[in-house]
């Protein structure tokens, strides 16, 4: 057998099946790892990556197949027995202890003796030798939740190294992170990779796969639909084979036909419960006929602006002029007087503020709007026309299963998005503020709901974009505003900037 | 000034006694709460406590046989209450006010039906009773200097142990600690095995110790103030020691301030003085202590796929 393959394999996956309820997960993927190299494996969401991912690092048995780490068969039946193969995984969401310090997280679970005075110093002359080693660097006794969420993936990374793994998973590790840190990232694992650490990479984004893999494998729907050496590929192709047909991200867009201002921010300013200052002299003008968008790492501002845009909260100073109404801290508005005035939002956080998860598609469809005709008359619900109005949308903006009665939640994320967009935009609104069109939604439907926003900007709504992924802000704007520190520190054109350029804007380095 | 000293030392003496059973309570309510499980039956766990170690002290004669039924019966409830919420994951709240109510109604019924004395153990006398140690009928029996043991005990398990720090870590962050290959439920589980051991000496002290006997409802919320002393210590050893010690210090204060006339005020109503660490509780805990940080994960039920 040994003889037979050219380079050895760290892992290989044979026949692995796992079904959770009647969703059949993974569907007999056979998979080989190779050993002292980066292997990516892309796919959409629910594609299977991150189930088979975690079969592999023991937190779910498959229902069938085999695992074979250097050649011998295992068990795998837990996390632990994962990490005595020398398998690590750094989660997607950070596995660390907030209140800990960097080396009380990095020691827990491999303290070393009942007493921890003896591990935690050994664990400080091992956190050297690696941060040497592999460049490393972090401040043992700083408490995690001080720290930036790149230096917290460090930990992550260094925690696994602690446990001596040598054959490292990464969950979707660039979603959290600003361009200069992906980078940085990328440059870990390649020197991980120069010292036969065996890096598995699981990520959506085509670009990295490309950037940074030896090797990568598609998945789609549970099953392994190709493997490639990244040279031999590219972009284009991943993506045709991650969807299952080919995918036009770009977008052609004719030049914005501007019109009156619809909108407009003067020294916005907001400061939360916990006295820390959100927004900071914000002032912003949104036209008709524009999609104007807002860059930035999350966290700083974007939240709060669009909640104060949108009417949910009132600011503290400075004031807002929407459609003609003037909106400060002494005459806040509210979100269904701006519903009224026309601007419609489409929030963020999809689950918790676009609809309510325990409703049925009808009744997510008419959030918001369930005091007007049709769906009301002498403050009752008149179901079936809520019922219609949602299967109209259902056909019009292509949300599936066409189901109105059937639960909010049991959608898929494109196609909650997508029900939620169609519930805003339906009425033509005259603003519409978006946070984060695309998340969480598979590549498909990001190529749908980015055209209904550029149809809306091109039947003269004044379109407000706030999203984290740079390629998306650079796809749609015609202007690009970029946040920090709840500070607008940068305007730019699309066309004029590239994704450094703007990384270095998000990271405040330009910040005047 | 002699007569002040006296006044002084008996009222740092009753607070001793007031105060053991809430530290000791409160000790082991610390390691349940920092494990992430919210332990509302603290009040119950010393409840039946007392009943069992009062019970087993006057059929056996012995005390200490008092002591050891008081800590069986105290974790026996505190494993009904890790089945509810660790395995079951059920509400622990719900299920420290069940447990709550059936120890409140179990005590009384069972020493109705093995005593006949309305719900009350026979009075215990001479070595059914946990003696003093050094002064003379001062009440300084071991569970007193076990109490004062306790705090700087249960400081360094959670500070400086392996277990004190994967506890911590369970409380803040499982997924954490289920990532690190170590057990969620059992960490849990040892936890809620040592608080009941701490609330099982609580209620032994209360009928065995400082009363000569069980009564019915004779914690009279001392659980729930030894909640409150947790969070108005911040969950940290030391102040919540402080907290009970405060609680103490109201209590003693109470016992002596009885029938004493206040100049202008006239005597001070007896209710009032005996509500004064309930409503402390509520004024400290309405706002006066800032911002307590509870552990993050306390009160949600520990679910693997997420």
């Amino acid at each position: 057998m040994q003889a037979l393959t050219p380079t050895a394999a760290a892992i290989e996956l044979r026949e692995i099946e796992k079904s959770f309820g009647t969703v059949h997960a993974v569907r007999g993927v056979s998979l080989r790892i190779e050993k002292g190299a980066i292997t990516g494996i892309v796919g959409e969401n629910g594609a299977g990556k991150s189930t088979l991912m975690s079969i592999l690092y023991g937190l779910y048995r498959a229902d069938a197949g085999e695992i074979r780490v250097d050649g011998r068969p295992v068990a795998m039946a837990s996390s632990r027995e994962a990490l005595g193969h020398g398998i690590g995984m750094v989660h997607q969401h950070f596995m660390l202890v907030d209140t800990f310090t960097v080396l009380e997280n990095l020691v827990l679970g491999a303290e070393g003796g009942p007493l921890l005075a003896g591990g935690l110093e050994a664990a400080r002359a091992e956190l050297a030798r690696l941060a040497r080693e592999y460049g490393l660097s972090v401040d043992p006794d700083a408490r995690i939740a001080d720290l930036s969420v790149g230096e917290q993936q460090r930990v992550e990374i260094l925690k696994v190294l602690f446990r001596g793994a040598r054959i490292l998973i990464l969950d979707e590790p660039s979603a959290v992170l600003t361009p200069q840190e992906t980078d940085r990232l990328f440059g870990v694992l390649a020197s991980l990779r120069e010292r036969g650490v065996t890096v598995v990479l699981i990520t959506h984004k085509l670009r990295e796969i490309v950037a940074v893999t030896d090797h990568v494998c598609v998945m789609r729907r549970g099953r392994v639909v190709a493997e490639r050496r990244t040279a031999d590929t590219n972009v284009e192709e991943l993506a045709e084979l991650m969807v299952g047909r080919k995918v036009r991200l770009d977008l052609d867009k004719i030049p914005p036909r501007l019109g009156e201002v619809l909108l407009r921010a003067e020294h916005l300013s907001l400061v939360d419960g916990r006295g820390v200052r959100r927004l900071d002299d914000v002032g912003i003008e949104l036209r008709a006929g524009e999609i104007v968008g807002i860059a930035g790492v999350s966290g700083n501002g974007q939240s709060e602006l669009l909640q104060v845009l949108s009417g949910i909260r009132a600011p503290d100073g400075g004031r807002l002029t929407v459609c003609g109404r003037v909106i400060d801290a002494d005459h806040p508005g509210d979100p269904a007087e701006m519903r009224d005035l026309g601007v419609a939002h489409v929030p963020e956080d999809r689950l918790r503020q676009g609809m309510v998860a325990a409703f049925e598609a009808s009744e997510t469809s008419i959030l918001g709007y369930q005091g007007r005709a049709p769906f009301t008359s002498y403050y009752l619900l008149d179901g079936p026309a809520v019922v219609a109005h949602c299967a109209d949308l259902m056909e019009r903006y292509d949300v599936r299963p066409r189901l109105p009665t059937l639960g909010s939640s049991l959608f898929s994320g494109g196609n909650q998005q997508k029900l939620v967009l169609a519930r805003e935009i339906a009425r033509q609104p005259r603003v519409l503020l978006v946070g984060q069109p695309t998340r969480g939604v598979d590549i498909g439907a990001i190529e749908f709901i980015r055209r209904e926003l550029v149809k809306a900007r091109d039947a003269g709504c004044a379109v407000l974009v706030v999203s984290v992924e740079l390629e998306e802000i650079l796809s749609l704007s015609d202007r690009i505003l970029v946040m920090f520190a709840g500070r607008i520190v940068g305007e730019v054109e699309p066309g004029e900037t590239n994704e450094p350029a703007l990384g270095l804007l998000m990271a405040g380095a330009a910040a005047a | 000034m002699d007569e002040a000293l006296t006044f002084f030392l008996l009222t740092l003496a009753s607070m001793a006694r007031v105060a053991t059973p809430l530290v000791l309570c409160a000790m082991g309510g610390l390691f349940a709460e920092k494990s992430g499980i919210v332990d509302i039956g603290l009040e119950g766990k010393m409840l039946m406590a007392a009943f069992f170690a009062a019970a087993s002290a006057a059929v056996t004669g012995s005390a200490w046989a008092g002591v050891g039924a008081a800590i069986l019966a105290a974790v026996a409830l505190a494993v009904l209450h890790g089945l509810a919420c660790i395995t079951y994951r059920g509400n622990q709240v719900v299920s420290g006010v069940a447990i709550n109510i059936l120890a409140a109604g179990l005590t009384v019924v069972l020493g109705t039906a093995w005593f006949a004395r309305g719900g009350q153990t026979p009075p215990l006398t001479g070595s059914q009773r946990l003696p003093s140690l050094f002064l003379p009928n001062a009440g300084d029996n071991i569970l007193v200097y076990a109490a004062l043991l306790s705090v700087p005990l249960t400081w360094w398990i959670v500070e400086r142990t392996r277990f004190g720090l994967r506890l911590r870590a369970v409380g803040e962050m499982p997924f954490a600690v289920d990532a690190a290959g170590i057990s969620v439920a059992w960490l849990r589980y040892r936890a809620m095995l040592i608080c009941g051991l701490f609330a099982g000496l609580a209620g032994a002290y209360l009928s065995i110790g400082q009363n000569a006997g069980f009564s019915r409802d004779m914690t009279a919320g001392q659980g729930f103030i030894a909640l409150a002393a947790i969070i108005f210590g911040k969950w940290r050893p030391l102040p919540t020691f402080g907290a009970c010690l405060i609680f103490g210090l109201l209590d003693a204060m109470a016992i002596r301030l009885q029938g004493v006339r206040v100049p202008g005020l006239g005597e001070v109503p007896v209710q009032l003085i005996l509500a004064m660490p309930y409503l402390l509780a509520v004024f400290l805990l309405a706002g006066f202590i800032g911002r307590a940080v509870a552990p993050k994960a306390s009160g949600v039920p520990y679910v693997k796929e997420h």
